[in-house]
């Protein structure tokens, strides 16, 4: 079966030549009409709107964003603030930094709409530390649209008003966590807070209620203002609406981004149609469909169980290639759509060394708030390095599958689980390579292999 | 005594047993109140929650309800109400009591979270346990005996991280044994307003440092040390002094001030080591001031009062002098609030007995707020109380005292209240002074003033007035003995004997009964049960009370005789004063 055509909704104009990132080319393209339309509009037909899409957020967890709106205390009295999650920091993503790169005021326009919808007065866009040159673009991005009326005081000439600041990170991947992102954005420690009692939908910012949306969840938000959340629907598949950025790197032939309708590619048409598929006399060996915390997938398992099509259950028998790219289908095979990032690794790879790759990471991102996380990550971690770089033992694989297992679900965040379940799934999946690394240490390397560093 | 509202009570099931705790208590406080102990690091009564350790991670469920009616659904099996167990163990700390909440703290998830969570712990902990001051006292030590595998799977390199950091005068921090709890931080920042500490870096490397140019320096630093739940904030007095399980622990009272925090006296043969808080919810919580616990270094000092005459040749030398100045005016007693309530009672019916007048000495500095207060004599209430005086000491303008409370250098105890007495000694009235502990010369009396007159001077170290008294009769600090004093709430708590005296000194109260029975030639009982009966028989607010039955976070007694008094406390810790605080003059 043929791979369908890119869908571009999103990334719409990225990489368009002759297509610039101010406001004269935004308006130009017909930016900012939506915005003006929607603040004539009443703010709770617009949250219907957005409610009836099914929108899911796409900043990793999935969450349908209607829902997480409908969460948000209005009764309190208490300003409720919006939050745009920019800090782009899952290892293999990169779909967030092209938008405020080359579509900046694509965001600005999302987020102003989410804002009159749900009367926020005061946004802001947390962008990731390491995006000095996006956080500029924002900066004046924001500056022309607020001259333009876009933002700031009286919205469109009507009496709303709403201003968005940019807040650059110090560099940590926990910002992106939400409520660790708050905690920084007050400007302590990015410690996540514990739920109960924060939830940022209540106790947020400044213990007020706080939105925290992903820039690409927004820029769907400006969408379906525009068209629709019954046309939103009608994109995709049920519980799977819109579109989806996948950001492909790795031993792919044409590594990028592609959008597509979530759910109608499988996993095999996107890498060996779309990407070309492996590189010269190589053969794919596994894939991390999202993001760097995702479980892996190993080319050759075969994932059997019952789903729901329509109204009926319906069998299905998939290889890693047969899979759909939606989240619903991915968390079925045990693994999940994620941040979109797709990590694709060829037979050169040797999976301890990529796992101890990915430990190194983790380790050095924990907040080292909470106890299994700080220090299972760092023990993983050093697990894994000394079997790369010192002596591998034959007991390291079972050691390193019950450090991790002793660190999900027991954690303040979500983090416990992004360190954990790369080490669960390697093992659980490769767990002969770690057994025989020993061995294959005192072996030469194969052909292509990358060195080590 | 007024009874608090009762508060709603919500029923909880914790381990199979049912009980109702006030709404708002979280897991770990209701199951303490069935005995069942949940282990815990960084979650601590009186700081706010976390959630960091992860060690009193439980089992939770509620009860089911049917969707459509709301009727709990009862297990046919068991025909009790099934329970929807959380598939994931959640925080004890942090989560509050709801009706029906079901709580299992013994079953394999939990035992199994517990194990891992040691295990974590322990990996980059130094394990120097025998030379570590915290062994005896660690709840890593115990947890991990109580709730770890007993083995390590451990291969690699630990972190290493300083050593012996001074983060103030009087804490040492050592970087590898701590467990990141942040109980410190938050109590510099909640309790001590002093915000100095935090971490650096970042995951397992994390380090507890002050921040740049900051210390560790408040009068309440040595609480972290008390709180630290491992060995990594040290006193820098105690480190490596003595093993904590060879040491007595006494209930001592803090005598700086009329705060009264209940405190533990830590000793061995006879020697103090430290003194430490002791939880007295309504009183001190469970902190105290740093300037508290150097009390103790007095007793051992070399200016210690020792007698070298027998008592009763002195008992009886006191009581020719007088008889010689047997006309009532001519004898004045200085009693002292540093004195216990049973002390002050026989002052009491000493200067009746001698027909004197009777005043008491006045210390007082400024307050923070916290646990040292305005008034820094821990028992003027007890004065007031047993009829010693009628009303509050006039508050001097003498300089400052020659020992003053810890890192308050800047405002000195005003020490006074003698200048009626002062104005009798020039106009050649008084005759004789009895100084119950009180250095007269401190409190403002001069020389001059004090070789007019005869001065019997009850004490425990040498000073001005020691020196220039007629007769001396070494007496106890109050480690040394028992007794009571009266807070500035109005209420009585009690003190007990942590270490004997030294040679050649007696108790006060065996000084003051023989006294008054040479003054009035009828015995006075000296020892507390006896005393306590003449107490209470005698003074309305002590009617029921007995030492013996006195309990350790004390009772609060009738002060409303004393309402309308200008008491010069400020707002402390559980304590609003009644009448604002009278302004001092400078």
């Amino acid at each position: 079966m043929a791979a369908p055509a890119q869908r571009r909704i999103i990334f719409q104009h990225i990489d368009e030549p002759g297509y610039s990132n101010d406001l004269a080319c935004y308006v130009r393209n017909g930016g900012y009409e939506v915005l003006k339309k929607s603040v004539t509009r009443p703010p709770a037909e617009l949250i219907d709107e957005v409610k009836k899409s099914g929108l899911r957020g796409r900043g990793g967890a999935g969450f349908p964003c209607g829902v997480k709106w409908g969460l948000v205390d209005r009764k309190s009295g208490k300003p409720i603030y919006l939050i745009v999650n920019a800090d782009e920091s899952e290892p293999g993503t990169f779909k967030d930094r092209y938008i405020m790169h080359q579509d900046p005021h694509q965001l600005i326009e999302g987020t102003m709409i989410s804002c009159f919808a749900n009367n926020v007065k005061q946004a802001y866009i947390y962008i990731r530390g390491e995006m000095p040159h996006g956080a500029r673009i924002l900066e004046r991005a924001i500056a022309e649209a607020r001259a333009a009326g876009f933002v700031g005081k009286n919205i469109c000439g009507t009496t709303y008003s709403c201003d968005i600041f940019v807040h650059r990170g110090a560099g940590a991947y926990i910002c992106g966590e939400e409520t660790g992102l708050i905690e920084s954005l007050e400007g302590k420690r990015a410690n996540p807070r514990i739920k109960p009692p924060y939830f940022p939908a209540v106790l947020g910012l400044y213990q007020c209620p706080t939105i925290v949306n992903n820039v690409e969840t927004l820029c769907h938000v400006k969408y379906i203002a525009e068209h629709g959340g019954d046309a939103f629907t009608k994109i995709g598949t049920p519980n799977n609406t819109g579109t989806r950025i996948f950001c492909v790197s790795g031993h792919v032939q044409r590594p990028g981004y592609y959008e597509f309708e979530a759910g109608k590619i499988t996993m095999g048409q996107l890498l060996n149609e779309v990407c070309g598929g492996p590189l010269p006399g190589r053969t794919f060996k596994a894939v991390i469909p999202g993001g760097s915390s995702a479980k892996i997938l190993r080319f050759g398992e075969r994932f059997k169980g019952k789903r729901k099509v329509g109204a009926e259950m319906v069998d299905y028998d998939w290889g890693v290639d047969d899979v759909p790219m939606d989240f619903d289908s991915l968390g079925m095979i045990g693994t999940m759509g994620g941040s979109g990032g797709v990590i694709v690794m060829d037979d050169t790879v040797n999976m301890v060394e990529a796992l101890a790759n990915i430990n190194a990471f983790y380790s050095h991102e924990s907040c080292g708030q909470c106890t299994p996380c700080r220090e299972g990550s760092l023990w993983m971690k050093k697990i894994t390095t000394r079997m790369v770089h010192g002596q591998a033992r034959n007991e390291d694989a079972a050691l390193l599958k019950s450090v991790a297992d002793q660190i999900p679900g027991r954690t303040i965040c979500a983090f416990g689980e992004a360190c954990s379940w790369p080490t669960q799934s390697f093992i659980a999946k490769f767990g002969d390579e770690f057994k025989q690394y020993p061995e294959t240490k005192k072996a030469a390397k194969p052909v292509g292999a990358h060195e080590l560093v | 005594m007024i009874a608090p509202p009762k508060p709603d009570l919500v029923t909880v099931n914790i381990d199979g047993k049912e009980i109702a705790v006030p709404k708002g208590t979280n897991v770990i406080e209701a199951a303490r109140l069935v005995n069942v102990d949940v282990p815990h690091y960084c979650y601590h009564p009186k700081l706010t929650i976390v959630g960091n350790c992860r060690m009193c991670l439980i089992e939770m469920g509620m009860p089911a309800v049917d969707p459509v009616t709301k009727a709990p659904i009862i297990d046919p099996v068991t025909g009790k109400p099934k329970i929807n167990w959380i598939p994931r163990p959640q925080i004890g700390c942090g989560t509050n009591v709801s009706p029906g909440l079901h709580v299992k703290t013994t079953s394999p998830m939990v035992k199994d979270a517990r194990e891992g969570v040691m295990e974590f712990l322990l990996i980059n902990h130094p394990l120097d346990c025998p030379i570590c001051d915290q062994a005896g006292e660690c709840k890593l030590q115990e947890q991990s005996t109580g709730y770890g595998r007993g083995y390590s799977r451990f291969v690699e390199q630990k972190n290493v991280k300083p050593k012996r950091t001074q983060l103030g005068p009087r804490v040492t921090l050592d970087d590898e044994r701590c467990i990141l709890c942040s109980r410190c931080i938050r109590f510099s920042k909640e309790i001590a307003k002093d915000d100095v500490l935090g971490f650096v870096d970042r995951g397992s490397y994390s380090t507890l440092t002050c921040f740049p140019g900051k210390q560790l320096a408040n009068n309440y630093s040595l609480n972290t040390v008390d709180i630290c739940p491992v060995g990594a904030l040290t006193s820098t007095d105690f480190r490596f002094k003595m093993r904590v399980w060879f040491l007595k622990q006494t209930n001592s009272i803090d005598t700086e001030t009329s705060v009264g925090a209940n405190t533990v006296v830590w000793s061995r043969e006879g020697q103090i080591y430290r003194l430490t808080p002791r939880r007295n919810d309504d009183v001190n919580d469970t902190w105290m001031p740093d300037s508290g616990r150097e009390l103790f270094k007095s007793v051992m000092s070399a200016d210690r009062l020792a007698a070298t005459t027998h008592l009763d040749a002195r008992v009886a030398e006191a009581a020719e002098l007088f008889t010689l100045n047997a006309s009532a005016g001519s004898i004045a007693v200085v009693g002292s609030g540093r004195s216990s309530v049973e002390e002050q009672f026989l002052t009491k019916k000493l200067a009746a007995a001698l027909k004197a007048s009777t005043q008491l000495v006045s210390r007082v500095g400024q307050g923070d707020q916290l646990l040292i207060s305005a008034d820094r004599n821990p028992n003027v209430r007890g004065a007031l109380v047993t009829g010693l005086i009628s009303k509050l000491p006039k508050i001097g303008d003498a300089p400052a005292a020659s020992r003053s409370a810890n890192g308050d250098a800047a405002a000195p105890i005003r020490t006074g209240g003698l200048t009626d007495l002062a104005a009798s000694i020039d106009a050649g009235k008084v005759k004789v002074v009895v100084s119950i502990g009180e250095d007269l010369v401190a409190a403002g009396l001069t020389a001059a003033q004090l070789a007019k007159v005869s001065v019997v001077y009850l004490g425990t170290h040498a000073n001005a007035t020691s020196a220039a008294a007629k007769i001396v009769f070494p007496t106890l600090s109050v480690f040394e003995k028992n007794g009571t004093f009266v807070n500035q709430q109005f209420r009585l708590q009690k003190f007990a004997k942590a270490v004997p005296g030294p040679q050649g000194a007696t108790d006060d109260l065996i000084v003051l009964a023989k006294l008054t029975a040479a003054a009035s030639s009828a015995a006075m009982a000296s020892d507390l049960g006896s005393l306590w009966k003449l107490i209470s028989a005698e003074i309305p607010a002590f009617a029921t009370t007995s030492y013996a039955q006195l309990p350790e976070t004390g009772i609060l007694i009738d002060a409303t005789p004393f309402a309308a008094l200008p008491f010069v406390e400020g707002e402390t810790l559980h304590y609003k004063p009644a009448a604002p605080a009278v302004a001092l003059t400078p």
